[in-house]
């Protein structure tokens, strides 16, 4: 393709990586269906779709790589990515949105049920009698035993400076590119995914002290369920996140991105902000509240 | 006219044609060969899913249970569900609006092709794999399309496998939606401003950002169901302090939408038709704008009309009931603007404007069943009886589906070059017509009689209106095997001019018919595309 | 195919009119608040044919007059402000006149405060499970014998030559006429749903929630309805019978139940 006029549209060729990413989904989603069910082989084609999956990304992303500095993408294709990202972005709040919204109705509507509130009040006298709706709570069943709740304090305060600090050192980082200052570029972007990693591993602290010595589980009812599953969904997020800003580095350091051409900078850039106000969320509604 | 594209595309034109072999549709990025594969593959679903219908037909034709063991009935109905809405509808738009869309804008393809592939290629894994769940210990999933828990969480060996491909349909629809939205507002020819747009680009556009903002919901929920299962959590389970109730929320947070979602392409495609076969303009474009926006967003706000009788305190209940009632308001807009264009126009009845009236009035019909619903008192009686069903197939097939045919033979000659043969189409549509009426209007008496849905035996009083809906049923399954006929023969068929149809405007009808693989490799002068909005 | 679907309407008004016996429209029940609810329904569906009639006819009108064959030539038209406040108004004006009473009914059918009777009722996969809660009477129901033994699948037994196939049960709820009775809804496994139609009564019955409801049947009979919640493979297998009997007939009945069949009920468990 020798397209870089501005009123010329950029169509790719045909590319074997959607197919080969695919192929990837279908080794992955069988093998976990099937380890789910008890099927030991489940794991190992699930580590076949996940290697797939890797390669898929590593090429396909090499590629479009590849082709950007060839300089074969004009302004126009530029303004597709970038709106691209907004939306999936957008997509994944709406992923979040449910799980808050999970947080929400059990916080506001199903415990105090259970508590006899609204138009339940038999179902707290005839189901759960003494059943007092607080929060957290395990239910009045009392799944998963005695536990302690995760304060505000300590390791997540920690863990919200480190993120919001890592929001404003890749916000350096940004200006930093803008201005053509690579040293002060690269200096930055590591910083911020070294905050980011640093941050990952005070979760997984923070994690065992959960269930070593709170005894806070997933199992631990409503409150160990959205705990571990907000908090789950978002630091999974964070490793992607971190992993993607480590690759910026990576081709900041080879020379990539200029000025006025640096989408991939931003798209991740644009991603580690969702990944911070997601954190603000969660810790206003889970830790704080 | 077209000449002038003809030039354009002749010069500069620097690309090969298709690949050859296998090739051309595994690694495809082209939108007409992705839209063509889109289409196909919706066919394809539709006959799996209505031959489950069959089943489910041929099972209550009569009282008694002669045929398939309830569990497998329960299959049958989940299945054909899933398949129908996520396999057949939502795809077959999406090949509409692949192929469609960058035609009606002037653009050489969608924003970002490679993902557009992948998109498609993601639907097979999806339901390869919901499929093979017919073949599981403990069989296919069974507690209705709508997985409530508990009960879903009795399904057998196919449960992940349920979860898993239900997340690949969302992750599919997700990237095809950020697709259509992106290539609507960033390849726009220059100048079709955002209110030119043709009203099939807007409703797609509208659709789109429903798509975004509810798969992901649906994702999360059956994330939910899946951690219930396997992993200890109590998000659905009373004792730990969640509720069942509150996956029904969720679900129908995204359910509702996604109803629109498989209608307002609909009214897109109808909006196109009407006004071409009335040789008139669409009578109040912005207003249809405007109307099909308020649709969006009060879909997101009455999502819990479909939980009427799960106990919600009573102030819920009234503001779901009076939301819900709103909607029927920018609906009737629509339908008003679509009758407004036939007044006083010139009509011709070609199949495509045939399926387009059809729709108009069924569609209304299931919408007028559809308010009726809203009313809370009522629908207390109505919920969970054949009259939910038969409300929903009205909006549905000859809501939905017919809008996909019509589209269909009003696209085909573009498609093909070719014209299909008209009289198989008229017959195509009275056949259909008659059949589908015969088949989902006694459900209506069915359910107001009480009998409940997702049964597979019935009390002997609902043995007459069971037995005509089966014959209808099979009559209009039948009757789709002409669509084929006429698909597959329609190359064949008397060449087509680049404009096709007398009335009809817009860019796609400057392009040579068959449309080239490579249209628009420039964008559209001014001057094309000025004429094209007249 | 418009004339007939119009048909099977006018069919529906026909029988809605001559009051429904030959099972074609929602029965007008035994309480007030089902005759309400018919009520509404029947207010709601004449105004959908009412706008039916009106938006079919233009259209109809347009589509036998301004057909090119018959010479129209296209207006040009394009838009009118009066037209689109026109018809988003009226509409607004009739949903608002739909919206009124179906309001008033809502909030009658939500007041189960001060029942006579109150009736715990469990589901389980597949029976109710009933516990009067202040008679020392507690039974499960499920559906009786003739249903069960002709509803296997090719059991050669003509579902005809059973009475109420499907629907009866082998013990019926009984309650007396013209008494306020509660029902308190839960579930032991999946969500069940409780629904007599004559009653006008629907309520699911979830797990690990308890939902009220009630009614007060104004006419003695037998009613009969069916769970009306996907609940699994037997889901179709779980009718519901309502006795509404004289009050002291339902004395005798209570009378009788205290003494032998809790024994027999228990058995059964
Ligand atoms: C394409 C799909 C589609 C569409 C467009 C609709 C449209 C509507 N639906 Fe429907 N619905 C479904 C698909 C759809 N539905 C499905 C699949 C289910 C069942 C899911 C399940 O349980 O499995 C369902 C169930 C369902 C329920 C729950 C029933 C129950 O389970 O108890 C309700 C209740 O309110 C409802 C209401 C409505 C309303 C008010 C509209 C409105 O949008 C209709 C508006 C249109 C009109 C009213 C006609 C035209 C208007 C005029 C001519 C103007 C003047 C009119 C008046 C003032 C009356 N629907
Ligand atoms: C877009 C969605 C869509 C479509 C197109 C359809 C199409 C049809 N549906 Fe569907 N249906 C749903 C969505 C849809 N349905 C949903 C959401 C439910 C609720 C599920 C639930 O409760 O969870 C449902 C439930 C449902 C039920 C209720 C089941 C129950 O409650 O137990 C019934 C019963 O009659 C039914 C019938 C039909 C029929 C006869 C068709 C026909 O229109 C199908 C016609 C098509 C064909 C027949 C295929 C093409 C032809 C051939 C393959 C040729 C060979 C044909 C013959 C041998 C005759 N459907
Ligand atoms: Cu119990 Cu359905
Ligand atoms: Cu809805």
């Amino acid at each position: 393709m020798t397209t870089h006029s501005e009123d010329h549209y950029y169509v790719p060729h045909g590319s074997h990586w959607p197919v080969v990413g695919s192929v990837g989904l279908l080794f992955l989603m069988v093998g976990v269906s099937s380890w789910l069910n008890g099927a030991g082989a489940g794991f190992y084609i699930m580590l076949t779709g996940v290697a797939v999956l890797v390669f898929m990304i590593t090429g396909w992303f090499a590629e479009v790589i590849r082709e950007s500095q060839k300089g074969l993408y004009n302004d126009q294709v530029d303004k597709s990515f970038r709106q691209g990202m907004f939306w999936f972005i957008f997509s994944e709040v709406m992923f979040f949105a449910a799980f808050f919204g999970a947080l929400f109705y059990a916080r506001n509507m199903s415990v105090p049920w259970l508590g006899g509130d609204s138009n339940n009040f038999f179902t707290n006298l005839l189901l759960w009698e003494g059943y007092e709706s607080t929060w957290p709570t395990d239910g009045p069943g009392g799944i998963g035993g005695e536990y302690e709740a995760m304060g505000p304090f300590g390791l997540p305060l920690i863990n919200t400076a480190l993120l919001l600090t890592s929001s404003i050192t890749v916000t350096i980082a940004h200006h930093a590119l803008l201005a053509g200052k690579r040293m002060r570029l690269s200096i930055f972007l590591a910083a911020t995914f070294v905050l980011g990693f640093i941050f990952v591993y005070m979760q997984g602290v923070e994690y065992v002290e959960a269930y070593q010595h709170y005894n806070l589980k997933l199992t631990t009812g409503i409150y160990g369920s959205t705990f571990f599953m907000l908090t789950g969904f978002h630091g999974m997020h964070v490793t992607i996140g971190a992993i993607m800003l480590t690759i910026i580095f990576f081709r900041v350091l080879k020379g990539h991105f200029s000025p006025d051409h640096h989408f991939a900078f931003e798209a991740v850039a644009w991603y580690w902000h969702f990944v911070d106000v997601v954190w603000v969320g969660l810790y206003v509604f889970v830790y704080w509240m | 006219m077209s000449s002038t594209v003809a030039d354009a595309l002749d010069h500069e034109h620097d690309d090969h044609g298709p690949t050859k072999g296998i090739g051309r549709w595994l690694f495809s990025t082209n939108h007409k060969d992705i839209g063509t594969m889109y289409l196909i593959f919706s066919l394809t679903m539709f006959f799996i899913g209505g031959a489950m219908a069959m089943v489910i037909r041929s099972e209550l034709a009569v009282p008694g249970l002669q045929f398939v063991h309830p569990e497998f009935f329960n299959s049958m109905t989940t299945m054909h569900a899933l398949i129908m809405v996520f396999g057949a509808v939502m795809p077959a738009f999406v090949g509409l609006a692949n192929w469609m869309i960058p035609l009606m804008i002037g653009a050489p393809d969608m924003a970002l092709p490679r993902m557009n592939n992948w998109s498609f290629w993601i639907l097979p894994v999806a339901f390869g794999i919901l499929l093979s769940t017919l073949l599981m210990p403990g069989g296919a999933p069974a507690s209705g399309w709508t997985m409530y828990p508990p009960l879903v969480l009795q399904t057998g060996d196919a449960f992940p496998f349920l979860i898993f491909s239900v997340h690949l349909m969302g992750i599919s629809s997700i990237m095809g939606a950020i697709n259509v939205i992106v290539t609507i507002i960033n390849m726009r020819a220059p100048d079709m401003s955002l209110l030119k747009m043709p009203m099939f680009v807007w409703m797609w556009l509208i659709t789109a950002y429903l798509l975004i903002a509810v798969m992901p919901v649906l994702a999360g929920a059956v994330t939910m169901l899946l951690t219930d299962q396997f992993f200890g959590t109590s998000f659905f389970l009373a004792a730990g302090g969640g509720d069942p109730v509150m996956f029904q929320h969720i679900f129908w947070f995204f359910g509702h939408p996604e109803v629109y979602i498989m209608i307002l392409p609909a009214f897109g495609v109808v909006s196109e038709i009407i006004p071409t076969f009335s040789r008139k303009k669409l009578f109040g474009h912005d207003s249809m704008v405007y109307a099909g926006s308020s649709i969006a967003f009060l879909s997101f706000i009455v999502w819990a009309h479909h939980m009427f009788t799960v106990g919600m305190p009573l102030t819920g209940q009234m503001f779901f009931m009076f939301a819900t009632m709103l909607i029927a308001v920018p609906t009737g807009v629509k339908v008003f603007n679509w009758v407004a264009t036939m007044w006083r126009g010139a009509m011709t009845f070609e199949t495509p404007m045939l399926f387009s009236l059809g729709f108009v009035f069924l569609f209304t019909i299931g919408g007028f069943s559809g308010l009726m619903l809203a009313i809370a008192p009522a629908d207390i009686q109505y919920h969970d009886t054949y009259f939910v069903v038969a409300h929903f197939h009205y909006v549905l097939v000859p809501g939905s589906v017919f809008a996909i045919m019509a589209g269909a033979y009003y696209w085909l000659p573009k498609w093909t070059g070719h014209m299909y043969n008209e009289t198989l189409g008229k017959a195509h549509f009275w056949l259909s017509t008659i059949f589908v009426n015969l088949t989902f209007f006694p459900m209506h008496f069915l359910g107001l009689a009480g009998m409940p849905r997702r049964i597979p035996d019935y009390s002997t009083q609902f043995a007459d209106f069971n037995t005509i809906a089966s014959i209808g049923a099979f009559g209009f399954g039948l009757s789709q095997l002409i669509f084929v006929w006429i698909v597959v023969t329609a190359w064949r068929g008397e060449k087509a001019t680049d404009r096709v149809w007398e009335g009809s405007h817009g860019l796609e009808w400057t392009v040579p018919s068959p449309a080239p693989w490579h249209t628009f490799t420039t964008p559209p002068k001014a001057r094309i595309a000025q004429e094209a909005f007249e | 195919m418009i004339r007939k679907s119009f048909l099977s309407l006018m069919g529906l008004l026909a029988t809605g009119a001559a009051q429904a016996d030959w099972a074609l429209n929602m029965p007008r029940g035994v309480t007030e608040l089902s005759a309400e609810t018919y009520d509404l329904h029947m207010m709601v569906f004449w105004w959908c044919v009412a706008i039916g009639i009106v938006v079919f006819g233009v259209m109809i009108i347009s589509l036998i007059k301004h057909r090119k064959s018959k010479g129209a030539t296209p207006a040009t038209f394009t838009h009118s402000m009066t037209a689109e406040i026109v018809w988003t108004a009226i509409p607004v004006v009739i949903l608002l006149i739909m919206a009124v009473p179906a309001a008033e009914t809502m909030v009658k059918l939500e007041d189960s405060r001060d029942p006579d009777i109150s009736i715990v009722v469990t589901a389980y996969q597949w029976k109710w499970h009933y516990k009067y809660q202040d008679e020392d009477i507690a039974f499960y129901s499920s559906l009786a014998r003739p249903s069960m033994d002709a509803r296997r699948k090719q059991s050669g037994v003509d579902p005809n030559a059973v009475d109420n196939y499907l629907l009866d049960v082998d013990r019926p709820v009984v309650v007396p006429k013209g008494a306020k009775v509660r029902l308190l809804l839960t579930s032991n496994d999946v969500v069940h749903s409780w629904w007599v139609p004559d009653l006008a009564i629907k309520k699911d019955a979830v797990p690990g929630i308890v939902n009220e409801t009630w009614f007060r049947a104004e006419e003695t009979g037998t009613y009969r309805g069916q769970c009306a919640e996907l609940c699994g493979k037997d889901h179709g297998y779980m009718p519901i019978v309502v006795e509404v009997v004289e009050p002291d007939a339902y004395q005798a009945w209570v009378d009788t139940r205290k003494n032998g069949d809790v024994a027999v009920a228990n058995a059964a468990k």
